[in-house]
């Protein structure tokens, strides 16, 4: 991820400033940055949705194809991850730099989606040990300016919920192989339900406390970062440290109990403005990237 | 001969008169036109548009902010938003002992006790190098290492040039405007610290209130640049004292922003006007 430099003095202020509860900006220890969304932004793909929050951004598109479905679960379909850190966000990631970041971040989305709730994924199915739809969740680091792993697991969520995947019908030709036929309404489509999808919430470690949404200036001061993935009834799915530094067990209990209660917090404004999107339709204005 | 004759963008014909192409003019079809956006100047017959979105293009005199990169042979390497790193010599800098101390071999070796790479610095522009690289000196105690406060980076083209870009803001912090787009914000220091110079830095926990007021400004700063005010301490001021009614952490919604800097730009054409 991108690094800054902050001096010894600067580390100290924001080291106090945490502890008292007053970070740099004036947020709370558990306050999000603006964050802004938009879906369908990718035409050609079947779902997409753009984040924003602060100087983050992240493109993610999801492109349903059908495929052969896993041979120890055939009656259900399965997702595919891919991040992408593009040069854009920050020259550290020109050429093959960005592989190893890209690598992390798509291995946790594997873990955090590797379970039977969060996804229905039994109605990916379309004919039982041949035939099931496999989503290729694509995410595209525009920018980076810390708190990765929460803005893409929104943008996946809200992606999610623009998905539209056509509707198929099995039928049976002569030699009795099965055919496909896709409908030729181009509106008959079915939508994936999104209630149960986690969103990840990071916890950074600053001195005896901890902060979600971290800057970079305040990640340069922390030693170690708790990763964890919350639904909306607050069931933890996954959860990983990353960083150098330890953590007390005290401070593992207390952190993923802050986790829960923030990232639980998280999607119910999240499913209402999402919503409010959908419900404009038409009359929805499109910001896209220049905006 | 440095009037501002207003604004141009790319493409845009300056003048039809003949004139001498500078920088950031181009001879289109024998029109001199703006190549860049900015401020159009004119000295007698050379047309240069200055462009307002630029790396740090110092001159002698200027005070900028600066994060030390690098600790070379009896220089420290500065990075101050320039297209290179500033230096700062080792015989531009206040050491302890007295101003006309000789620089022996072992001050060479602690350079790094005084200066080390990530620490920020004030300073002053003392020269520009041939190549456009600025050398810098700290050879007055107002200048030298900065200790607990908030750096905001923004665009050097915002900053406006004053007689003095130290203020102690009457609403208890203190400033930095440095004209390379860098601001520092710190908490005012006591009657005592004055006089300590650059040496010794305070890791006292800075006091609940003095935060607040700095995070507030560091707020205001980050919507005066958005929507491209010049800054300096008036219009900083004004931000501020238009920010108050909201909470400091609502000041970043960009409905917030707009409501705030239309009052700040609206305080300052009437004090103008």
């Amino acid at each position: 991820m991108a690094t800054v430099q902050v001096s010894e003095a600067e580390k100290v202020y924001i080291l106090h400033g945490i502890r008292d509860d007053l970070r740099v900006d004036g947020r709370g220890c558990e306050d999000y940055r603006h964050m802004e969304i938009e879906t369908d932004v990718v035409s050609n793909t079947d779902g997409s949705a753009k984040v924003t929050l602060g100087h983050t951004a992240v493109l993610v598109g999801i492109k349903a194809e059908i495929g052969k479905p896993r041979p120890l679960v055939p009656n259900e379909g399965y997702l595919e991850f891919f991040v992408d850190c593009s040069a854009n966000a920050t020259p550290e990631f020109e050429g093959r730099g960005g592989e190893e970041l890209g690598t992390e971040l798509s291995n946790t989305l594997y873990k955090v989606f590797n379970n039977k709730h969060s996804v229905d994924l039994k109605s990916l199915c379309i004919c039982p040990g041949e035939h099931c739809w496999v989503l290729y969740v694509d995410v595209l680091l525009l920018q980076c300016d810390g708190n990765l792993y929460d803005a893409i697991s929104v943008a996946i969520k809200a992606a999610l919920f623009n998905t539209k995947i056509p509707r198929v019908h099995i039928s049976t030709d002569e030699e009795g192989g099965k055919e496909i036929e896709l409908s030729d309404d181009p509106y008959d489509c079915m939508r994936l339900n999104v209630e149960n999808v986690p969103c990840i919430v990071t916890l950074c470690k600053v001195g005896h406390r901890h902060v979600v949404d971290a800057t970079l200036q305040e990640k340069a001061c922390s030693v170690a970062s708790l990763i964890i993935s919350v639904t909306h009834k607050g069931t933890v799915t996954c959860t990983r440290k990353v960083g150098g530094g330890s953590l007390d067990p005290e401070s593992i209990f207390e952190m993923t109990e802050a986790g829960k209660r923030v990232g639980k917090a998280l999607h119910a404004p999240l499913m209402k403005v999402l919503q409010q999107e959908e419900h404009l339709g038409k009359k929805k204005q499109k910001v896209g990237f220049l905006g | 001969a440095d009037s501002g004759e207003g604004r141009g963008h790319p493409g845009q014909v300056t003048s039809l008169s003949q004139g001498y192409m500078g920088h950031g003019t181009y001879v289109d079809e024998d029109k001199l036109t703006a190549s860049v956006a900015g401020e159009v100047q004119r000295v007698d017959k050379l047309i240069c548009v200055r462009p307002l979105k630029t790396r740090f293009n110092g001159e002698v005199g200027d005070v900028v902010v600066g994060r030390i990169t690098e600790v070379q042979q009896k220089r420290w390497k500065v990075e101050t938003n320039s297209r290179l790193d500033s230096v700062l010599l080792l015989s531009s800098v206040n050491l302890p002992g007295g101003e006309l101390r000789r620089r022996s071999a072992e001050d060479e070796l602690t350079m790094r006790e005084y200066l080390q790479e990530g620490d920020l610095i004030s300073a002053e522009v003392q020269s520009v190098f041939s190549d456009g690289a600025l050398s810098l000196h700290t050879r007055s105690l107002k200048y030298g290492k900065l200790g607990q406060g908030v750096l905001v980076q923004l665009s050097p083209s915002l900053i406006k040039r004053q007689k003095t870009h130290f203020h102690n803001l009457p609403c208890g912090a203190s400033i930095i405007l440095g004209n390379n787009g860098f601001v520092w914000l710190y908490p005012t220091p006591g009657q005592q610290e004055e006089e300590a110079g650059g040496f010794y830095t305070s890791l006292e926990p800075v006091s609940l209130s003095d935060r607040e007021v700095i995070s507030r400004l560091r707020n205001c700063l980050l919507a005066l640049s958005a929507h491209k005010v010049l800054l300096y301490d008036t219009s900083v001021l004004y931000c501020y004292e238009s920010s108050l009614q909201h909470q400091v952490k609502d000041i970043l919604k960009p409905e917030v922003m707009e409501e705030i800097v239309m009052l700040t730009q609206q305080k300052l054409l009437e004090q103008e006007g």
